[in-house]
């Protein structure tokens, strides 16, 4: 198959069944991505997700502009951008069209009850996989929890621990 | 008025650092309070609705506000404007990437920065957590995505349309009982 066909099929699947948000997507996209195609590296992947956080959209857009340009430059990352969100705004557009039977329609608010748990499942499974690719040391295990602990005691803003954990990366594996 | 559109979901979207619910109070100043294009109650209604639907919900909200204000075209011109923002800084990212990464420096730094994303996504896992109360059902239903896709390997959408599917027939179930 046509590598852009490809990629734009891939993405095209993902903006489809991108429930619960950011984290939930991200094990969709290392499926569809890293394993199925093997089109990044996990590690390139990750640095991804931590550069999605740091600036404006959501991870499952950025990933495949990103994925897009590495795999066809200017046209792969426009292919990728426009797939990932095709479906999301169609049918956004067709509940808008349509919103006033949508709203009372109790047969989506059964199926999301049930998707909702399952993507808590979903992101507990990135965060495992994840952690085997990226915890790889002593001082990995040390950074995660102190960012772990920064964000959840402290309440620093995730952006902040992502600047000091990568002067710690500076500190920890350049400097000693 | 399509560029109207346009431009306030490109501010929009250059500002939804940190996704999701962050960006929910800009929106609101934006559409509601600025150009009051929805009232108060109609845009808490859209939120609850695209929420319930697959995509990012910025995006999905520009749609469903585009589409109140200017048909068709608004909603287009609504969602393009909302990702527009990100697909030319990642862009702009992905162009030196290459360049930057062979940067020592710069690898430290991420090396640095891969343990934290793994305590990100484990925090958003606690907060979200706590906000859907832990009950025998959501528990069960949550364990059992997380191993059939750790340990069967199955593939996250089967996972989806699988729960999905059982949420109706479980929850259609209790309500006729």
């Amino acid at each position: 198959m046509n590598a852009l066909l490809k990629l734009f099929l891939a993405f095209l699947k993902i903006g489809a069944f991108s429930f619960g948000g950011g984290y939930a997507v991200v094990s969709l996209i290392q499926e569809e991505i890293i394993e199925s195609n093997g089109w990044i590296s996990p590690e390139d992947f990750i640095d991804i997700v931590a550069i999605a956080e740091m600036t404006p959209g959501p991870i499952a857009v950025n990933s495949s502009t990103f994925v897009g340009y590495k795999l066809g430059a200017l046209t792969g990352s426009a292919i990728a951008t426009l797939a990932v969100v095709l479906v999301p705004i169609t049918i956004s557009l067709f509940v808008s069209v349509y919103y006033n039977k949508f709203k009372d329609m109790k047969q989506v608010a059964w199926v999301i009850r049930g998707i909702r748990p399952a993507t808590l499942g979903l992101i507990a499974a990135a965060c495992i996989k994840i952690g085997k690719v990226s915890v790889v040391d002593i001082k990995g295990v040390a950074i995660a929890l102190l960012v772990f602990l920064g964000v959840y005691k402290l309440k620093i803003n995730p952006i902040i621990a992502i600047l000091i954990s990568g002067g710690l990366g500076v500190l920890l594996y350049g400097v000693m | 008025m399509l560029t109207d559109i346009f431009l306030t979901f490109f501010k929009i979207g250059s500002f939804t650092i940190g996704g999701g619910y962050a960006m929910l109070p800009i929106i609101q100043r934006e559409v509601v309070e600025n150009k009051k294009w929805l009232g108060e109650e109609e845009f808490l209604d859209s939120i609850a609705v695209t929420n319930s639907l697959p995509g990012p919900l910025a995006i999905n909200c520009a749609t469903f506000v585009g589409y109140k204000k200017a048909g068709i075209k608004g909603a287009i011109s609504a969602a393009l404007g909302a990702v527009m923002p990100s697909f030319l800084i990642i862009l702009t990212i992905a162009v030196f990437f290459g360049t930057i990464k062979e940067n020592p420096v710069i690898e430290y730094i991420f090396a640095g920065i891969r343990p934290a994303v793994v305590a990100l996504i484990a925090y958003a896992l606690v907060k979200l957590v706590k906000s859907m109360g832990v009950n025998i059902v959501n528990t069960s239903i949550s364990l059992a995505v997380l191993l059939s896709i750790l340990l069967l390997n199955f593939h996250p959408i089967v996972t989806i349309v699988i729960c999905g599917s059982l949420g109706f027939f479980l929850f259609r179930k209790e309500e006729k009982a």
